[in-house]
């Protein structure tokens, strides 16, 4: 056994230089555990697993009723998030919520679709990514915290991979599904429908769903302005068998939003605009016994146009367009032997991210005020990424890291200059490694299961963060200026997990605290002057010494019966910095607990949602104290079945005592929506 | 926008492509006329010469303008190299005449070419106007030469100069140097003088101008960055930096102060005090 795992190892090395670390990393392991006998990978897999992701099902894996999973099923996708247990969403108006994961947003996040890099083009993050795809073309959403998402990227809070729905080959033949729903508040319209058709050599799924929401009202009957928002969003999936080994899979999504309002902004976006395409090429066997092989190749182009054409009192007009394109790909692959799971990937993108801002003088004999907010930045990103999932007698060992290089351009002469007028000798190009190492490890102790972990990681600077020019941020009324100076953000993390399954209970217990060296964030400059008419003044990002994050949270479920099920979670954050001041969006306690019945074609839910009061907010970035708050909401649904077809009713009302609320990531504090029934109708034909 | 902008790339190139070729194929003529690129503003007959007066500018303009001359003779057609040249402008108002600030004439890498510059605190008008008298002597003679030149407000109606009394009471002319604006730290050039007498300017050194770059259509946003004007003495002038953050109309709020650092002209830009009464101007 030994001395064919050794040739193994020896071959693999001559042949295939890139995964040499691996196996040596392997090499180390395996000396310690000859003694052991190897066990089944396969079985011990299936009860334990490492990766303590996250998955939020977006559509249920049966095909005739989607999204099932959620109380209110045509919800936003930024709304089956927000449900999610890990993932909090900042709120700038009803659409494009901003995800946040171990309270960090997404220059700290990878943020993927099917593995995808996509960045906004928008320098106030209105457009993150979860804005461009919707709950019609999506199977589910992994969320990985920390290190544990480094295989998509370099990361410091985690990473959210929003998976495609296929159909996979399934030899279904033509499905189609229509879906439409309805929501008082907002007189929110959703209007969606697939047509999908699917045998075991070809598959081809299309999907398209539209929505159209007015101002919603908050609780108690103020009415919300600017809170309107249209958006279609339509995507096609396709695959076709090459022999019984080799897939090539295409995907394609257009989505695009108009007449968007953000109440808690100054400015509307008239235009959101994202084509995004990908083709893979995945193949069971690859050379030797690597398996599993996947390569993709993907472009996606955005276009972001931010106006305040509909607002009645400005300062000044201004237009403020953006575009971020997107080139990528990856390949990876598996090896697995004795009790070693290997995976090996490369990967890279190339990102352009340009912006303007151009203002209208009041007096109309005034020229043009014009300025690049992203100087067209050019990224470059590449990146080897290695784990090893190591099955050991009583447990399982997961080691991981990722290597990457990172360049950053300058391209737009007119924006360099524009910075040098900050930084006189910033250069046109500079260069960074990143690193990620870590390692986790499962083990179960009679009925417990403890995951615990060690990370290591950094992440370079985000556009904004780096070479923004003059970003006004509403919040805390102050314009940000990039550095181009800055170090890399890096973070050391620690984690455990335990969880104890019983028979009718399950009970865990989860912690996280990251130690983050070097942690950027804007401070103000007193010598420089604010350019955004009104503001209080200008931030410039900086490396803090270093910032401490802990999440805390606590989760139950209990089934009464089969039928009857109640399920809850409270969690407690805290962020401070190296002085003992608080960070900004750092969430108070809160809790969300549900009773959900399900019997037959009959379902219904009770949620109960809230927070304590925000006791430890951050001034300086403009929050205030945020009261506690509690929503109930509640569903009901019914299939029925009409010959092979099926008919889905779900209806039910959230807030349902309008409570007037805001949370502690809704900027400005708008408040968020008061009393709102919704109904759906889901109608699969088969 | 980005179309327009691909498209002035692509303009751009195909006439930096057909530009090249032309080089390759045929080497540019040596031009006759080396002050092509400029602007023929007057042209005087007299004593036998044609005098030409050249700008960047299209027209004579108040404020600073750097002039180019030259001397043709008429009977051979040839411009007249190492001459010595002085000028000097009067302005006839209807009460009283007064000269402006203006530098030595002095040759240039080419031998028929002589450049200067002059500040025209004002411009022509129907009851008064510029004579610019010219003294040149080559050849062992000396002629001279006086004719009426138009001086033109500038056509965006910026201001570029300053003519005012000091704390010190002594009157200056404080002019702005050409800039061609960018959002950058640009260099901003200026020169000073004070009023002697109606006829004579003496150029001042060893002052410092102060500058506060305001844009008062955006509430007043300033840049950072900036370096006051200091004397320069190898270029004769003083020089500084200016930083713009955008384009738009800006307005350079200066302060003059002496030697001694006080202050002779220009106030501080407070919340209070919106400019100075010493500025410049710049819209691009």
């Amino acid at each position: 056994m030994k001395s064919n795992y050794s040739f193994r190892v020896r071959s693999a090395c001559i042949k295939y230089p890139l995964v040499v670390l691996g196996l040596c990393l392997m090499l180390i392991f395996q000396s310690k555990l000859q003694a052991q006998e190897p066990i089944e990978f396969q079985t011990l897999d299936s009860i334990l697993t490492i990766d303590l992701k996250e998955v939020i099902v977006i559509s249920s894996f049966k095909r005739s009723i989607e999204h099932k999973s959620q109380p209110n099923p045509l919800s936003t996708l930024d709304e089956y998030l927000e449900s999610s247990k890990k993932i909090s969403m900042v709120k700038r108006g009803a659409y494009a919520w901003d995800p946040m994961l171990n309270d960090m947003t997404s220059e700290r996040l990878s943020i993927t679709i099917d593995g995808m890099r996509i960045f906004g083009a928008c320098t106030d993050k209105m457009d993150p990514i979860t804005s461009y795809v919707d709950v019609s073309n999506l199977s589910d959403v992994q969320v990985k915290s920390g290190q544990q998402g480094a295989q998509h990227g370099n990361v410091i809070g985690g990473a959210i991979d929003m998976r495609l729905e296929k159909s996979n080959f399934k030899p279904l033949g033509w499905t189609a599904a229509v879906e439409t729903g309805y929501e008082t508040n907002n007189t929110s319209q959703i209007v969606g429908g697939e047509l999908n058709y699917s045998d075991e050599n070809f598959y081809l799924d299309t999907d398209i769903i539209y929505r159209k929401a007015e101002n919603y009202t908050a609780g108690g009957g103020e009415e919300v302005a600017f809170s309107q928002y249209e958006k279609y969003n339509l995507s096609a999936n396709a695959g076709y068998k090459v022999s019984d080994d080799q897939k090539l899979l295409a995907s394609f999504i257009f989505d695009e939003a108009r007449d968007v309002g953000y109440p808690a902004l100054p400015m509307d976006v008239s235009l959101a605009r994202a084509f995004i395409g990908s083709l893979s090429w995945v193949q069971s066997n690859f050379i030797g016994n690597l398996e599993n092989w996947e390569s993709k190749l993907y472009a996606n182009t955005i276009t972001h146009i931010m106006d305040d054409s509909q607002r009645p009192d400005v300062p000044i007009r201004m237009d403020m367009p953006g575009w971020s394109d997107t080139y990528g790909f990856y390949s990876q692959t598996e090896l697995s032997f004795d009790n070693h799971r290997f995976m090996g990937k490369i990967d890279g993108f190339y990102n352009r991210s340009l912006a303007e801002m151009t203002m209208y003088p009041n007096n109309p004999n005034e020229q043009e005020m014009f300025m690049l907010t992203w100087p067209d930045v050019r990224t470059l990103n590449t990146g080897l990424y290695l784990e090893d999932k190591i099955n050991l007698s009583d447990g399982i060992l997961k080691l991981a890291t990722r290597l990457a290089y990172q360049s950053f351009h300058v391209a737009d002469d007119f924006g360099l200059n524009s910075l040098r007028i900050f930084y006189p000798d910033m250069d046109q190009r500079q260069t960074r490694t990143l690193k990620s190492v870590s390692a986790h490890y499962h083990k179960q102790f009679k009925k417990w299961h403890v995951n615990g972990g060690v990370a290591y990681g950094d992440r370079a600077p985000s556009v904004s963060e780096g070479f923004g020019f003059y970003l006004f941020n509403s919040f805390d009324n102050h314009d940000y200026i990039g550095n181009p100076n800055l170090k890399n953000e890096k973070a050391l993390e620690t984690r455990i997990k335990v969880t104890l399954p019983l028979d009718n209970l399950e009970l865990g217990l989860e912690g996280n605290y990251f130690h983050t060296r070097d942690y950027i964030i804007g401070e103000i400059d007193p010598t420089l002057n604010e350019m955004t008419i009104g503001a209080d003044g200008v931030k410039v990002y900086t490396n803090l010494k270093h910032a401490n994050l802990y999440n805390v949270s606590m989760d139950m479920e209990y089934k009464f019966t089969s039928e009857l099920n109640w399920s809850g979670r409270v969690s407690y954050h805290r962020g401070i910095d190296h002085n003992g001041r608080n960070l900004p969006f750092i969430s108070p306690v809160d809790y969300r607990s549900q009773l959900s019945y399900a019997h037959g074609s009959f379902s219904g839910s009770v949620t109960l949602s809230g927070a304590m009061e925000q006791t430890n907010f951050s001034p300086t970035f403009g929050e205030d104290r945020t009261s506690a708050y509690t929503l109930l909401s509640l569903s009901l649904g019914k299939t029925f079945s009409f010959g092979g077809n099926t008919l889905y009713v779900k209806a039910g009302v959230e807030n349902l005592f309008d409570t007037y609320y805001s949370t502690y990531s809704d900027w400005n504090n708008i408040p968020r929506m008061g009393r709102n029934f919704f109904m759906t109708l889901s109608y699969a034909i088969n | 926008m980005k179309t327009i902008k691909s498209l002035i790339i692509l303009i751009a190139l195909s006439v930096g492509i057909t530009s090249c070729s032309d080089n390759n194929e045929s080497p540019m003529p040596v031009t006759e006329n080396p002050l092509e690129a400029y602007n023929l503003t007057s042209s005087f007959e007299a004593n036998g010469h044609m005098l030409e007066l050249y700008s960047e500018k299209e027209v004579l303009t108040t404020g600073y303008n750097e002039l180019y001359l030259q001397i043709k003779d008429l009977s051979t057609g040839e411009y007249i190299p190492n001459a010595t040249i002085s000028w000097n402008p009067v302005m006839h108002m209807t009460q009283m005449s007064h000269s402006c600030p203006k530098s030595e004439i002095s040759a240039t890498e080419e031998k028929t070419v002589y450049k200067g510059f002059v500040v025209f605190q004002m411009a022509s008008n129907a009851n008064e106007y510029w004579e610019l008298n010219l003294e040149y002597s080559f050849g062992g003679t000396t002629y001279t030469i006086s004719e009426t030149i138009e001086v033109n407000a500038p056509a965006d109606g910026k201001k570029t100069v300053n003519v005012f009394m000091g704390a010190d009471d002594a009157r200056y002319v404080l002019a702005m140097m050409p800039l061609t604006p960018e959002v950058a730290i640009n260099d901003l050039s200026a020169v000073l003088f004070k009023m002697e007498s109606m006829m004579s300017f003496q150029p001042i050194e060893n002052y410092t101008i102060k500058l506060d770059p305001r844009m008062p259509g955006m509430g007043n946003h300033s840049s950072p960055n900036n370096e006051d004007l200091i004397y320069d003495a190898t270029a004769g002038n003083y020089a500084g930096k200016l930083s713009l953050t955008m384009t738009g109309y800006w307005k350079i709020n200066l302060q003059l102060l002496n030697a001694n650092d006080e202050i002779l002209k220009g106030e501080s830009v407070t919340e209070e005090n919106e400019s100075s009464s010493l500025y410049f101007e710049i819209e691009f």
